[in-house]
């Protein structure tokens, strides 16, 4: 049976959301790992029921789940995640450098092709590599030791590697994302990486311009134009129509272009979704009305979505893991909030519904489109 | 043998009961339980002492006898309570909000 299935990460354990291609009734399941903190949860686009699974607390560190039934059962599997040359420094929020240290597993990436191959970006910002379904990891090490890296700093909520997007035809081609170092990209598999963030304007960092050192919060690409890259910044929604080597901002008409997920629709290329929050200071949607906005455009004309969402007194964030589209004929976004609510449209962003309104904080949300 | 109280997050995932046992030979050190411990549920490593350095993590706690052993040095001997099966060592998740 056509279907999706939801894989939510929340501060207090996993959740999966099942439901047939109406996406009119759900199936909640969890937690799962109860009690722990799931940063992300991932399947395999090779193999749909193996699944990934960040797990952490600050008491007892990293854990790696692993299912190979669709998350009915899970495994532990590696949780080693050691630098793998000696760890120079970058910058601390004082300006002081300071070593880098493992701290969790932000986000996890299947290989496109491969169901044991998956990679993981972590904190302190590396990304690690698995050949062997998560049994070991090796660090990609040239991008720790980029020439830049010792000028890479914490944002707010550390620094951590969140975004990994691979070119769908290209193995070889990876784009990255660090907060609060930028976008990087590798054409050779991680052996090299090279800064792609000309074009970024920063006020926040001491040269605006700077190659390195923005806040990137989270970019997006649509398969079928890899060349394309949409990108939500700490503030801008900027757009890359070159593989990242420049950008220009996007945002338009935008109530505020500070945010933190972005999206991309499953069939349109253009069609693009972002969640306005307030401010840097304020990470609430502004006037307290949670607004999904769409631009068909690929950005700078935007529209509200404000059917089924609430329209007052709303004062929660939807970070920048939480939104996903499933591939559906009429697509489907998604997206969780730190209130804890989880809604879905299955038009387009047309009209909304909530899933689920009281899980705990939700900080990561997958789909995958079953079958 | 050895008696371990295990915090309830890792008793799940060790799939264990309250208390497990493990057998050590030669000196009953903080290092040679846990070694024996990870050893035999190898799910643990990683979760009570830091990969590699052996470093108890930040916020887990060794109790044993009323005491805090938590910052004595991991080759020490442990007490003859916890040595002869008396007495457990407890593994403890600090108490740090919930």
């Amino acid at each position: 049976m056509i279907g999706v299935r939801m894989l939510v990460g929340t501060r207090k354990g996993a959740f999966i959301l099942t439901s047939d291609e109406k996406r009119k009734k759900w199936d909640v399941d969890g937690p799962h790992f109860a009690g722990w903190e799931i940063y992300h949860m991932k399947g395999s686009p090779a193999d749909p029921d193996r699944l990934y699974c960040s797990q952490s607390t600050s008491w007892f560190g990293q854990l790696i789940q692993r299912s190979n039934d669709g998350g009915k059962t899970w495994e532990p599997v590696g949780n080693e995640f050691k630098y793998a040359s000696e760890t120079g420094t970058h910058l601390w929020y004082d300006g002081t450098p300071r070593p880098w240290e493992f701290a969790r597993v932000w986000h996890l990436e299947p290989s496109l092709h491969d169901a044991d191959t998956i990679y993981a970006g972590v904190e302190d910002a590396a990304m690690f590599r698995s050949t062997d379904a998560g049994q070991s990891w090796k660090e990609l090490t040239s991008l720790r030791t980029h020439e830049s890296a010792p000028f890479w700093a914490p944002g707010a909520g550390g620094m951590g590697l969140h975004t990994i997007l691979q070119h769908p035809t290209n193995p070889k081609r990876i784009f990255i994302a660090i907060s609060a170092a930028g976008v990087f990209r590798t054409d050779d598999a991680g052996e090299t990486w090279q800064p792609m963030n000309k074009g970024l304007k920063s006020p926040e960092i001491p040269n605006p311009e700077a190659e390195v050192g923005h806040c990137v919060h989270r970019i997006a690409m649509h398969p079928s134009r890899p060349e394309t890259l949409f990108m939500q910044k700490h503030w801008d929604v900027m757009r890359s129509d070159d593989a990242g080597e420049s950008w220009v901002e996007v945002s338009g008409n935008l109530p505020s272009d500070f945010g933190f997920p972005i999206d991309v629709h499953a069939h349109e290329p253009e069609t693009i979704y972002v969640v306005p929050i307030t401010s840097d200071s304020f990470h609430v949607p502004p006037d307290g009305k949670l607004r999904v906005y769409r631009s068909r455009s690929g950005g700078n004309e935007w529209e509200a979505l404000t059917n089924g969402l609430p329209q007052k007194d709303c004062y929660v964030n939807v970070l920048r893991d939480a939104m996903a589209v499933d591939s559906l004929d009429s697509c489907g976004i998604y997206f969780g909030t730190t209130g804890g609510q989880v809604y879905a449209s299955a038009d387009s962003g047309n009209s909304w519904a909530p899933i689920v309104r009281d899980l705990p904080a939700v900080l990561s949300v997958e789909v995958q489109t079953t079958s | 043998m050895i008696r371990i109280v295990l915090p309830q997050h890792l008793r799940t995932l060790a799939k264990v009961g309250w208390e497990v046992e493990v057998a050590v030979s030669g000196p009953v050190t903080q290092r040679a339980v846990l070694d024996a411990l990870e050893e035999a549920y190898p799910v643990l490593q990683g979760t009570i002492r830091d990969h590699g350095s052996d470093k108890r993590r930040p916020l887990v706690r060794f109790f044993a006898c009323q005491d805090d052993l938590s910052n004595e040095p991991p080759d020490s001997p442990l007490p003859e309570a916890v040595a002869s099966g008396k007495e457990p060592l407890l593994i403890v998740g600090a108490m740090a909000g919930g």
